[in-house]
């Protein structure tokens, strides 16, 4: 069951408005505590809100770090943030584009086990306005109902962003091993993109490529929560901007990567910028065709033993992806039209 | 929204409804429906529900109906406890010659969307419309196909017993 910390106590608490302010502060200290720590899991998920605050007051003095703090307040880690009616009502303009923009094919949702909680593993693409974290989320709460609880791990400067406060209302939350783990514990699905930020800003031409860069938290993860790995494979998203390169020498030469830890500073000719470096305004993605396979669970201890192998387990999860993606890739004729 | 479309069946009511109250058959004759499955004990009447999805766009959309009309020969009608709001009708009325007017209505929307609800309801009507029809050309197939089945083997009884004797 979940922490009782976040649910026990803080339902109660929140049922009483005159606690108000002694909730919300509770609730903070709450959702730092956790920050901590955060972010380890074989590097997918990496350690930003503190090292924002600490950044922001290094380079610019008072402003910046109160803005840090600002963006390390949204991290939050708080499961009753997402809000199923919240979902329901935004799920026609999700649906309209899914449909109509990328004209999106989810397959074999039924793989997913119909409860229980369960990772949900997924290549990543498209750059920061990647489509599979519109398209996954509608396809699981079209299929198992808003009420069946589903949350999204993302990069923490994606949640303090302007859009964060929405997105947390989907259920997304900062990518953190104990954020993900007390999502599982809870009985909650969870999606992650192991490969982060590394896959998702790849170049367009090794858009067939799964690549995780070695991060494999995410198993370590499902294994201490025992919860099945469902693998998640998304073609198409490589194609809605030119992605010509993750930058991570930009990063290092701007040092980005020591004061905001963004080990990459990516390069796309997209609309309607043009030349896009950064990537940290967004911009429109091509309408290209997307197409998602939900693979069958793969329950790490059935398969591999009581104590499975980590690297093994990696190997076969990446492997099986990646032949999955080199089947949906071989489907496609053309680029964006698919 | 609300769309509605209609068929006549050569068959009489009854045997258009033993068909539609068979929960397992809803598969293969209702069109872009991806699963129909019995939830809890009761597997057809008043109260009955089931999980259904149907594919529509970029996603299956659906979730646990309940049967909340039941009057057997004449209506059917459920609506959903969970999921995309939805209400749907099977109205059965026999023609002057004998046959059956099934018609299928089904209404559907997400209360609280607004504009955008509104502008995906229409977006979705044609496809919707297009599954309906097919829906209903499938049953009229499937019913008549039985009835044809039925009265053959009607005839084969009476052509044996008649040899026997």
């Amino acid at each position: 069951m979940a922490d009782p910390a976040t649910f026990g106590e803080r339902a109660t608490q929140n049922g009483g408005s005159s606690h108000a302010t002694q909730v919300h502060s509770r609730a903070f200290s709450d959702r730092l505590a956790p920050l901590g720590a955060a972010t380890r899991a074989g590097g997918a998920f990496t350690r930003v809100g503190g090292s924002v605050a600490e950044a922001g007051k290094t380079i610019a003095g008072g402003l910046l770090g109160r803005a840090a703090e600002w963006a390390q307040e949204q991290l939050t880690a708080d499961l009753d943030d997402r809000d199923p009616d919240y979902i329901r009502e935004n799920l026609p303009l999700a649906w309209l584009a899914a449909t109509l923009w990328y004209r999106a094919e989810v397959r074999d949702m039924g793989n997913v086990p119909e409860q229980g909680p369960v990772l949900l593993v997924g290549n990543h693409s498209g750059g920061n306005m990647s489509p599979e974290v519109v398209i996954l989320p509608l396809a699981f709460s079209t299929y198992f109902g808003v009420e069946r609880a589903f949350y999204q791990l993302a990069h923490n400067l994606v949640l303090a962003s302007p859009v964060g406060p929405f997105l947390r209302r989907y259920g997304t939350m900062a990518a953190s091993h104990e954020h993900a783990r007390r999502a599982l514990a809870s009985g909650a699905a969870v999606l992650v993109f192991p490969g982060g930020d590394w896959e998702v800003h790849r170049p367009s031409w090794e858009r067939h490529k799964v690549d995780f860069a070695g991060r494999k938290g995410f198993i370590k993860l499902a294994l201490a929560e025992n919860a099945p790995i469902v693998p998640v494979v998304t073609v198409g998203g490589q194609e809605t901007a030119l992605f010509l390169s993750r930058g991570a020498w930009l990063a290092k030469l701007l040092r980005v990567d020591r004061s905001l830890r963004l080990k990459v500073l990516p390069i796309s000719l997209a609309l309607p910028w043009g030349v896009n470096v950064g990537d940290l305004l967004g911009h429109l993605p091509l309408p290209a065709k997307i197409t998602i396979e939900v693979l069958p669970p793969i329950d790490l201890r059935e398969q591999f033993g009581p104590e499975p192998d980590v690297d093994e387990v990696y190997d076969h999860v990446t492997r099986v992806m990646q032949e999955t993606l080199n089947g949906l890739a071989a489907e496609r004729r053309f680029p964006v039209i698919g | 929204m609300r769309l509605g479309e209609s068929i006549v069946v050569s068959a009489p009511p009854e045997l258009v409804w033993e068909y539609l109250e068979e929960p397992g058959n809803y598969l293969h004759f209702m069109s872009g429906v991806t699963r129909w499955e019995v939830q809890g004990e009761q597997r057809s009447g008043l109260g009955a529900r089931y999980r259904m999805l149907i594919r529509v766009g970029s996603a299956e959309v659906g979730g646990l109906i309940e049967i909340v009309e039941w009057n057997p020969g004449r209506d059917m009608a459920w609506s959903s406890l969970t999921g995309v709001d939805q209400r749907g009708r099977f109205r059965l009325r026999e023609t002057r010659d004998g046959r059956t007017r099934v018609e299928l209505r089904f209404q559907y929307g997400v209360a609280g969307a607004g504009l955008v609800g509104w502008l995906s309801e229409w977006v979705a009507s044609p496809t919707l419309g297009s599954h309906l029809r097919r829906s209903l050309s499938q049953l009229k197939r499937q019913v008549e196909h039985e009835r044809l089945r039925a009265e053959a083997a009607r005839r084969r009884r009476e052509r044996e017993g008649a040899a026997a004797s």
